[in-house]
């Protein structure tokens, strides 16, 4: 049984998944995602088996709530765009890079995310997503050289 | 490449306060915050507060260890723990007061659920005992039902899930000397002196 207390768990992987769901989803979703993300994780975090990989377990629940989000908005007459920013982290804010992730397929941003964000190997995220790990690893390859003509960002050296 | 993904990693997103408070509301929406903790600062040290629905179920200083009190708790009542200091103003305030010297008892509900048999029975009583007084090892052993239940007394007191609401810290040897205390003698010095003030 797991004893770890629950709020350890946010603590450490609490960003990691607001990464992925910012990179899956966009910022507008985000925070809802990763608040459903944490509440189901919550639910059944008694019955995870305690050599269970945390990380992974994450990911794959954050990836379901991103699916039902996405059937949801799909749903939607008129589609919702971005919220705007909220108001002091505008200085912190370049969108450049997380624009082009958004406008990845599908395929290549999840793959992005689960690899290079949550740091999950291909054959992981193939469970989550479906297809070989070899098809993770080419959409995240070609995902990656997408991302590589908005890099290196302004002001920033190679 | 790598400071590519540095870029997303340090990136600034949301708000982490907000969202975990968030987290917090509706997880106890749901009933799935089985235990919600809180540290608060005091005269004895920073106390590690801890409740289930029921109550407040734990009170730890931090010579006890509070990631050591966490898992305990995780594995004694659920895993389902989170921070959530909201759930704890009422409490927080009346250890503010009872530091002050204003307060003399306390009234929160309690979770004794840790404390089973005996040493409930020893818990039940040491919420007798009034502010300022003491008692012996042996006075509360006599009170508690089993007169010969010294050393029985003395582990109750130890291992009291809630020091300071319930005040174990009121039970001193039958040579006036303080004896052992879960936050330490001196802890237990400073509770006696501030009550006999």
């Amino acid at each position: 049984m797991i004893v770890k207390p629950f709020e350890q768990v946010v603590a450490e992987h609490g960003p990691m998944v607001l990464r992925v769901c910012r990179a899956v989803l966009g910022s507008a979703d985000a925070e809802d995602a990763w608040s459903e993300t944490f509440l189901a994780a919550l639910k059944a975090y008694p019955e995870l088996p305690a050599d269970a990989n945390v990380q992974a377990w994450l990911v794959t629940i954050a990836h379901r709530k991103a699916v039902d989000v996405t059937r949801a908005q799909a749903r939607r007459p008129v589609p919702v765009g971005d919220v705007p920013d909220r108001p002091g982290r505008t200085d912190a804010w370049n969108g450049e890079l997380w624009d082009a992730l958004a406008r990845l397929p599908d395929k290549q941003r999840l793959a992005v995310a689960y690899h290079y964000l949550a740091g999950l190997p291909y054959r992981e995220i193939a469970e989550i997503t479906g297809g070989t790990a070899e098809a993770a690893r080419r959409a995240a390859a070609d995902g990656v050289k997408a991302l590589r003509a908005c890099y290196p960002l302004e002001g920033a050296h190679s | 490449m790598t400071d590519m993904f540095q870029f997303f990693t340090n990136e600034v997103l949301l708000d982490p306060n907000v969202m975990h408070e968030r987290l917090v509301a509706d997880a106890a929406s749901q009933g799935l915050l089985d235990v919600a903790y809180h540290v608060v600062d005091s005269p004895v040290g920073p106390l590690l507060l801890a409740a289930t629905e029921q109550g407040l179920v734990k009170v730890a200083f931090d010579r006890q260890d509070h990631d050591a009190v966490l898992a305990e708790l995780a594995a004694a009542i659920s895993p389902r723990i989170l921070r959530a200091p909201s759930r704890f103003e009422e409490v927080t305030r009346q250890l503010e007061e009872y530091f002050t010297g204003e307060r003399h008892t306390f009234e929160v509900p309690l979770d004794l659920r840790l404390a089973r048999g005996f040493r409930r029975a020893v818990l039940d009583h040491l919420a007798e005992i009034a502010y300022g007084n003491t008692e012996s090892y042996a006075q509360v052993a006599a009170a508690a039902g089993s007169p010969k239940a010294v050393r029985a007394v003395g582990t109750a007191c130890a291992l009291n899930p809630l020091p300071v609401v319930v005040p174990c810290h009121r039970v001193v040897r039958s040579d006036g000397s303080y004896g052992q205390y879960a936050g330490g003698e001196e802890a237990k010095r400073v509770l006696l002196t501030m009550e006999a003030a």
